[in-house]
């Protein structure tokens, strides 16, 4: 047997009480177990963990590496080291780049720049086009995508309004690998960033009603249902959605749905002042669907957290509100802001493991660890009592667009491993 | 009497107090519009630029007297014919004209929040001329000089109808936020398609029938139909909204005896008005052009020449 090489010493670890150790050999688990002072790992790097959290490294189903095309705004080696910093191995990268991710040639090259700047991880897994072009015309090839190596289709922030070509690509798709789909429709949605309310009719701004959502939401779930082809919502933000969507799974319809960490802890009172880093699509909603996308998260009816990373260069946020790019950076806080959370006990540490770092990796067949024998050493260390101020600094992204700049985070990955390496390691106050 | 605002991006910003010396200035700066030689030197040697991003002609015509009255110099630079149509954004474009040092900045844009964006940037006094569906505050003001012309200063119990399209105007959310401040009860009709979804929230009562909101009412405000509306399947057509809405004499029979009608121009003639009644005798169309350009005077003297905290008088 390897001998040990990577030890967690004392650290906690969500759902299990007392303080536990991680031995890891050859980029695998060996073991998690009881933490025992007098154990000696002669050979291995010990990582002393009082005080700390212990958890599996998470999955992002959702981000925008902006590579190739537009790398003003993030590139694949700065998208992954942000995704290192927030804690995750596994990163799934959304197909609207330039070209779009509608080949084999486009893939190949993301996996190429991945494994180019970060060889042992965080692992990239591309999204590739549900259509040709992301124009809604014509389905992309997607067995040619997935042999290159992607693990999802999606249209992305294009969704599809031709239905009858929808219902072909979900059944097409069936086959090959999950389809991810942004839901709004297209008409009633176009052109608005903020939600509609009381919020858009004060400021003057157009407003996209969460029925927008909440329509192609139902529509995906009855194509779903009547084809037996599996979807997968995208960023859900709403209440209707929600309430939808638990429906659909009482009658055991194949769909899946994520959140973001923004949805949960923030609403579209951001938008007062014409905050353009607050400016996202789906819009950021009202108190009443932030509450329902929390407890759904609880409840297992939104089944995943996803961040919709979405990188932009300060001109283009720097702007007035209706001129400014829709998306907010958003590898880098994911775990900060959603402590909150757990802090005032609408989420625990466990809800955390499952939701961003199981499910999803479930959902799309990636690796995982989740502490067993055997297991990929997927982890990261939070240390929750650690203050930090969200700066330009501090972002590991190019993209600085996050209405959290300048505010204070109670709680912070210290350390990133993938495969037993590890990836990032924050370095100590003082040390 | 220092003014404390840098910028007037809406009227939601004023307190009363606010409000009542930019109508004692306005209704002193009035007087000169009545003379011979319509020229006092109070702003010589101040230059204000009127950077208006969207057609206009009558605030920036209004605003360009204001500015001449007073004796400053005014510059005009609208979008086609500025950097904005080469690409420039709007941040690189206010950047220079601050460095070119003007005492104000009077902009209009069709973007909500582009006034607040552009105060934010720049150390000289923003005037906001209208921006986007948000806000149109010297037109707030100049309605609101009308109606004390009229009625006197105490505007409490008075009920205004807003008739129109609201959802689309920022003259609509200006006056409301200001004369609902003021005590006055205010109403809005429109079909449902020219309402915010959430209209209440505005502070105002909702109607869709022009009977119950015409009645006792003391003054009604129209707003101008964007001929667009109707293309964006807003409205079947302009006849049909006629037929619903369009303010006539017979029609206004159930408000106060002496109702006003006021309308912030340019008219659509037979649209949201009747064209004998624009002209009526209770028609105070022309004399909230007139109020303009006092209102706009107050407004410039009031931002130019306030002092910076520190510095002496």
């Amino acid at each position: 047997m390897t001998p040990p090489d990577l030890v967690v010493a004392d650290a906690a670890v969500p759902g299990r009480d007392g303080r536990w150790t991680l031995v890891c050999a050859a980029g695998q688990v060996l073991e998690l177990s009881p933490h025992d002072p007098a154990a000696r790992f002669p050979e291995a790097r010990v990582i002393e963990a009082k005080g700390q959290l212990l958890l599996p490294a998470m999955t992002d189903a959702h981000t925008h590496l902006r590579e190739p095309g537009q790398e003003w705004k993030e590139d694949i080696a700065s998208g992954l080291a942000a995704a290192a910093g927030g804690g995750f191995s596994n990163i799934l990268c959304m197909a609207n780049t330039d070209p779009v991710n509608d080949n084999e040639s486009v893939t190949r090259l993301m996996l190429r720049r991945a494994s180019e700047a970060w060889p042992h991880g965080p692992r990239l897994f591309p999204v590739g086009a549900l259509t040709m072009g992301l124009a809604g015309k014509q389905l992309a090839p997607m067995e040619e995508l997935l042999a290159a190596g992607c693990v999802a289709f999606s249209n992305d922030g294009e969704p599809v309004a031709d239905t009858e070509l929808f219902r072909h690509a979900l059944e097409y798709a069936a086959d090959l690998a999950p389809v991810i789909d942004h839901c709004e429709d297209p008409y009633m949605a176009k052109g608005a960033g903020a939600n509609e309310g009381v919020m858009s009719a004060r400021l003057g701004l157009r407003g996209q009603p969460d029925v927008a959502e909440a329509l192609q939401v139902a529509r995906d779930i009855l194509l779903a249902e009547y084809l037996n082809a599996p979807v997968h919502l995208a960023h859900v933000s709403c209440r209707r959605a929600v309430e939808l969507i638990a429906d659909a799974k009482r009658r055991g319809a194949p769909v899946t749905a994520e959140t973001c960490p923004h949805y949960l802890t923030m609403t579209d009172a951001a938008l007062f002042g014409y905050d353009t880093m607050a400016k996202v699509n789906p819009p950021l909603r009202t108190d009443d669907d932030r509450l329902a996308l929390i407890q759904a998260l609880r409840e297992g009816v939104i089944d995943i957290l996803a961040t919709d990373h979405a990188p932009h260069a300060a001109h283009e946020k720097e702007t007035p509100f209706e001129d400014a790019k829709n998306g907010i950076t958003g590898l880098d806080t994911a775990l900060g802001s959603l402590w909150e959370l757990v802090r005032l006990g609408q989420l625990s540490a466990e809800d955390i493991a499952q939701r961003f770092a199981w499910r999803p990796a479930e959902i799309f067949r990636l690796p995982h660890c989740r502490f067993a024998p055997g297991d990929p050493a997927d982890f990261c260390l939070f240390d929750p009592e650690q203050s930090w101020v969200v700066t330009p600094e501090t972002l590991r992204s190019k993209g600085k667009n996050t209405p959290l700049l300048g505010q204070s985070l109670t709680g912070r990955v210290t350390l990133t491993a993938v495969n037993g390496h590890v990836v990032y390691e924050l370095a100590r106050a003082g040390a | 009497m220092n003014w404390p605002h840098k910028d007037l991006l809406d009227v939601s910003q004023l307190s009363r107090e606010d409000v009542d010396v930019v109508m004692r200035t306005a209704a002193s700066f009035r007087e000169i519009n009545a003379r011979p030689v319509k020229k006092v030197p109070t702003l010589k040697g101040k230059s204000v630029v009127l950077f208006f991003a969207e057609p206009s002609t009558r605030t920036k015509t209004s605003f360009d007297i204001a500015g001449k009255r007073l004796s400053a110099d005014t510059f005009g630079l609208a979008k086609s014919g500025s950097s904005l149509q080469k690409g420039e954004t709007l941040k690189d474009t206010v950047l220079t004209l601050q460095a070119m040092n003007p005492d104000a900045i009077v902009m209009r844009h069709s973007s909500s929040g582009a006034a607040d964006f552009v105060a934010r940037r720049v150390s000289c006094a923003v005037i906001n001329a209208g921006d986007g569906w948000h806000a149109h505050p010297t037109q707030a003001l100049l309605d609101l000089f009308t109606l004390r012309e009229v009625w006197g200063d105490d505007l409490v119990g008075k009920t205004v109808t807003i008739l129109g399209d609201v959802a689309h105007s920022r003259v609509a959310r200006s006056n409301i936020r200001l004369l609902t401040m003021l005590g006055v009860t205010v109403r809005l009709c429109a079909p449902r398609t020219l309402l915010p979804k959430d209209a209440r929230a505005l502070g105002a009562k909702v109607f869709h029938e022009l009977e119950p909101a015409l009645d006792s009412a003391d003054a009604v405000m129209c707003l101008r139909l964007q001929l667009e509306r109707q293309e964006a399947g807003l409205l079947p057509d302009l006849r049909e909204y006629a037929r619903r809405f369009c303010l006539t004499k017979a029609r206004l029979k159930n408000a106060a005896p002496d109702v006003k009608v006021l309308h912030p121009g340019p008219i659509n003639r037979g649209v949201e008005i009747a064209s004998d009644l624009a002209d009526a005798g209770n028609s105070l169309i022309l004399d909230q052009v007139a109020s303009g350009v006092a209102v706009r005077m107050a407004i410039l003297y009031l931002h130019i020449t306030r002092k910076e905290k520190g510095e002496t008088a």
